[in-house]
């Protein structure tokens, strides 16, 4: 196999990761003022990503960068071309990781709601706009024949992206309250397994519906089977979350997240970015890649490192595999700002 | 303004205040895993109460600091994409490799640090704060290698066909003789930063205490963080001299320009002075009028080479060498922010030098002070080292201009590209106007609560703690350090 399909397959792997493991995280975020009406209740929610989100966040930087190496033209075109919805991602990406660091280092209820608010609109936007991106690459953009991105932000607008924005924001709920179901104790729990009943069947429907369109409009006969995939693990999940079954249920939302990304790929290849305007500007697997020297050096850094990284993140979440309830929450101890 | 000029603008600014951060938490990692180790190996209270103090300061930094640091992976596809069409097989790999390596490293030791006070056994959790220090140094190493390599290319070669750089040794990249000198000369600069930090605090503390009971167990506690600031600082200071001198020599090999502008030297000269004072339109637009007041004969001589008496490189030789290489065009920086910010990198540094010493001598032979102008100079000096670190990055990176990857005089040809062809071509100004002022206005925002929790910590003094041990048996025992 050539190393370049390699790396496209590689950089499936660590969206996937990113996907399933800070869509739980946005999700926790987006349903913090759901599930926790009191101070103590939103810090339970907080506290089940708390060690965590961090390194879930990695997954996307080295997404980012595994891109930066392996396909250089593809980070250009991409991130330049979707210059204002990215600039978004990122102001509530940084937002975010402040507002869930600082929100409790003050006593103070002001201080607290405030950053609430930073911690659930930072968590809906990249939710919303994570969908809206990749439903565009699946889709096609305007490329002129140097690969440059020719069209606008309104170009990026369009019905099917704004479902797959849909799609990522309903997943990544329903996903956040079957983790909060499993993580937690006393009455989020009660609160997040109500929610994922909920959830679950929107996101069923959304999902299935943009699944049926990409597959039908963009993409390639053996996608189908990501597809079925994707459409049976989320019955799985409704029926298992109707069971009380939330750790499976967490297992086959995680199953439906990466057929959606192998569907998504498996459309792409062997494009990475189809220009909509004329194939002949599509940036390709061969074209965007690094040269093969570059590439074999990353394969084995990539095949070295991964396998640690997974054990020690593995680890953390043993380590931190309690639930959580109120009780866990020690009383305010931090500080207030007026202090003499 | 053009595109260019805002996307300049852009980058420095995020980068900048990226690294107002960055060498804090590189330094104070490291101090805060020592007095953890102390702490362990010798059961002493006051240095859980001081590892608790400074543990708790870091996480405020490190969480900013994280969160600049997203927008320093993207921008370079944002608004530097042809930068990255150009250099991506070479310059994306230790990129890829920070975030492998160092990022995952960092962010989950800090998380299991944070929430693993009473869930880890106590050497176990020591390790993981040793884990998360390790990692905020390696990802040091790996973007001073993508950035040396911007000042000094090697391990590529020009691909005409592709119009591209293209890596072919790996190994050359990652031990280019810049990233060896770089590394430990930023290193040694986030742990004078971390250590002026650490003595300025303590010591403010010691005298509070002071003042109060000179026998109270906190003056003991602080004088220990001083002695430990202080004699970090020295060590480090020691250590930014000599990797500084050698960036010096290396600089005059390989991007003399670079080394004229830091001396607003405009005609060679042999021996060539060190200046203390210039004044003229360093500006660049008219050489004539420098004029250097007060100079140092032979100095710049020796520092760029080790010989007094060596011949120096003025600016307009080197315009001249530079367009019969590469043609028309102005091949000199802006001479004016490469010699002040030079100048500052080097004097800002001396008061981190004279706290330092100050200190020693207050505690020597178990002594405290309560001298209150030393508790307000330890508090004052605090600034100086980051703002050194500042001018040290903007020198450096003014410096290089108008290349943004400088071209490398002993071979690699056509591995080079100006700043004007790098900036997208896809992205209006407008576009890029309004992520600048989107991103300034909310890095402002962040400032100002990052400023006021610091101090506000700061003001609060160490924790008093419980040593009770932890059982991890109670199902229900709260969680330390809880969100
Ligand atoms: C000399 C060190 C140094 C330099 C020059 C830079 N950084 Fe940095 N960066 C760090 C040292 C560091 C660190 C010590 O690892 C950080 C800083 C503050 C922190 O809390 O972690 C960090 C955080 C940090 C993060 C967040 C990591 C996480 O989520 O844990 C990213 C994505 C970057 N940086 C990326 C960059 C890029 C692309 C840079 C180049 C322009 C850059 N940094 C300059
Ligand atoms: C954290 C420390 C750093 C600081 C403070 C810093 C500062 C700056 C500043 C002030 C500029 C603008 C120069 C000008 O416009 O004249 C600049 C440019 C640039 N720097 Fe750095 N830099 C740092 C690290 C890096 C690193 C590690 C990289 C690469 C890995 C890098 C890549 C660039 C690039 C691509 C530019 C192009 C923009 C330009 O030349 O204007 N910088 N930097
Ligand atoms: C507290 C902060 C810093 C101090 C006190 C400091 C001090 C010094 C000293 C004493 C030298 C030797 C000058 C000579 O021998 O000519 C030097 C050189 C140098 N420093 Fe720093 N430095 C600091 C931070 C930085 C940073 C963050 C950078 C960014 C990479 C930097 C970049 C350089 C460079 C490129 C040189 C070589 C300059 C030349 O051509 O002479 N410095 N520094």
């Amino acid at each position: 196999m050539d190393l370049a399909l390699v790396w496209f397959i590689l950089i499936a792997v660590l969206w996937t990761g990113y996907l399933v493991l800070e869509g739980f995280d946005f999700g926790v975020g987006m349903l913090m003022p759901m599930v926790g009406k009191t101070n103590k209740t939103r810090r339970v929610a907080l506290n089940t990503i708390g060690p965590v989100w961090d390194g879930n966040e990695v997954w996307l930087l080295t997404a980012g960068g595994a891109t930066f190496a392996a396909f250089p033209e593809w980070y250009a075109t991409l991130f330049s071309g979707f210059y204002l919805p990215l600039l978004l991602i990122l102001v509530a990406l940084i937002v975010r990781a402040v507002a869930i660091e600082y929100r409790g280092k003050i006593n103070d209820d002001r201080w607290r709601s405030r950053w609430d608010w930073a911690i659930i609109i930072s968590a809906w936007i990249p939710s919303i706009l994570w969908g809206v991106a990749f439903a565009n690459i699946v889709r096609g953009v305007p490329l002129d024949a140097d690969h440059q991105f020719i069209g606008n932000f309104f170009t990026l607008l369009n019905p099917f992206a704004l479902l797959g924005g849909a799609v990522t924001l309903f997943l990544f709920l329903s996903h956040g309250s079957i983790f909060l179901a499993l993580k937690t104790d006393g009455v989020v729990r009660e609160r997040a397994e109500a929610l994922a009943q909920r959830f679950s069947v929107i996101a069923l429907v959304v999902a299935g519906a943009w699944a049926v369109w990409a597959q039908v409009a963009y993409s390639v006969t053996w996608t189908w089977i990501a597809v079925a995939v994707a459409a049976v693990a989320l019955i799985a999940v409704w029926f298992l979350v109707r069971t009380s079954s939330f750790g499976k249920a967490f297992l086959a939302n995680s199953v439906a997240i990466v057929a959606a990304v192998v569907l998504i790929f498996g459309s792409l290849y062997p494009d990475v970015m189809p220009a909509s305007n004329d194939a002949a500007n599509s940036l390709t697997v061969d074209n965007a890649s690094s040269t093969d020297y570059t590439l074999t050096v990353m394969t084995w850094v990539a095949a070295v490192l991964t396998p640690i990284v997974l054990a020690y993140q593995g680890w953390t979440y043993w380590v931190f595999k309690r639930r959580i309830s109120e009780d866990h929450i020690p009383e305010h101890t931090e500080l207030t700002f007026n202090k003499d | 303004m053009e595109a260019l000029e805002l996307a300049r603008w852009q980058f420095g600014i995020t980068t900048v205040y990226h690294f107002v951060l960055v060498p804090l938490t590189i330094g104070l990692s490291v101090l805060v895993a020592i007095m953890q180790t102390a702490w362990v190996r010798t059961g002493k209270e006051k240095w859980l109460r001081l590892t608790k103090f400074f543990g708790k300061l870091l996480l405020i930094n490190f969480a900013l600091g994280v969160a600049t640091g997203i927008v320093q992976e993207f921008q370079f596809g944002m608004t530097w994409s042809e930068y990255s069409r150009f250099v991506g097989d070479v310059f994306g790999a230790p990129l890829a490799m920070e975030a492998l390596l160092a990022f995952f490293l960092e962010s989950t030791f800090l998380g299991l640090w944070i929430f693993g006070w009473d869930r880890l056994p106590k050497k176990v959790h020591l390790a993981t704060v040793w884990l998360f220090a390790i990692g905020s140094s390696l990802s040091a190493y790996f973007i001073i290698a993508a950035n040396s390599w911007m000042q000094h290319p090697v391990g590529a070669e020009y691909n005409p066909e592709t119009g591209r750089a293209e890596m072919n040794d790996i190994v050359a990249v990652l031990t280019n003789s810049t990233t060896l000198v770089a590394f430990p000369h930023v290193i040694a600069t986030a742990f004078l930063v971390a250590g002026t930090f650490v003595a300025g605090i303590a010591g403010f503390w010691m005298v509070k205490r002071a003042r109060v009971n000179r026998e109270h167990e906190d003056v003991t506690m602080y004088r220990t963080a001083v002695r430990l600031g202080a004699v970090t600082m020295l060590i480090a200071g020691a250590a930014v001299i000599v990797t500084g001198d050698m960036q010096a020599k290396l600089m005059f090999e390989q991007q003399p320009m670079k080394m004229a502008a830091a001396e607003a030297l405009i005609e060679t000269e042999q021996p060539a002075a060190f200046s203390i004072l210039a004044i003229g339109n360093l500006a660049g637009d008219d050489p004539a009028s420098v004029k250097h007041i007060i100079s140092i004969p032979g100095l710049t001589s020796y520092l760029a080479t080790g010989d007094w008496n060596a011949e120096v490189k003025g600016v307009n030789q080197l315009q001249e060498e530079y367009t019969a290489k590469f043609g028309e065009g102005d091949y000199a920086p802006n001479l004016a922010i490469t010699y002040w910010s030079f100048r500052f990198m080097i004097g800002l540094a001396a008061f981190s030098a004279a706290l330092a010493l100050l200190a020693l001598w207050f505690t020597r032979k178990k002594g405290v002070t309560d001298n209150r102008w030393f508790s307000m100079f330890a508090l004052g000096v605090i600034p100086t080292p980051f703002l050194a670190a500042s001018f040290g990055w903007i020198f450096t990176e003014m410096g290089r201009q108008p290349w943004v990857v400088a071209p490398n005089p002993t071979g690699v040809d056509m591995v080079w590209l100006q700043t004007q062809f790098g900036v997208s071509s896809s992205v209006s100004a407008g576009e890029i106007l309004t992520s600048l002022i989107t991103l300034t206005v909310v890095y402002g925002v962040l400032a100002v609560f990052w400023f006021r929790l610091m101090v506000r910590y700061a003001r609060e003094g160490a924790p008093h703690v419980s040593q009770a041990p932890p059982s991890d048996t109670e199902s229900t025992q709260p969680m330390s350090f809880a969100y």
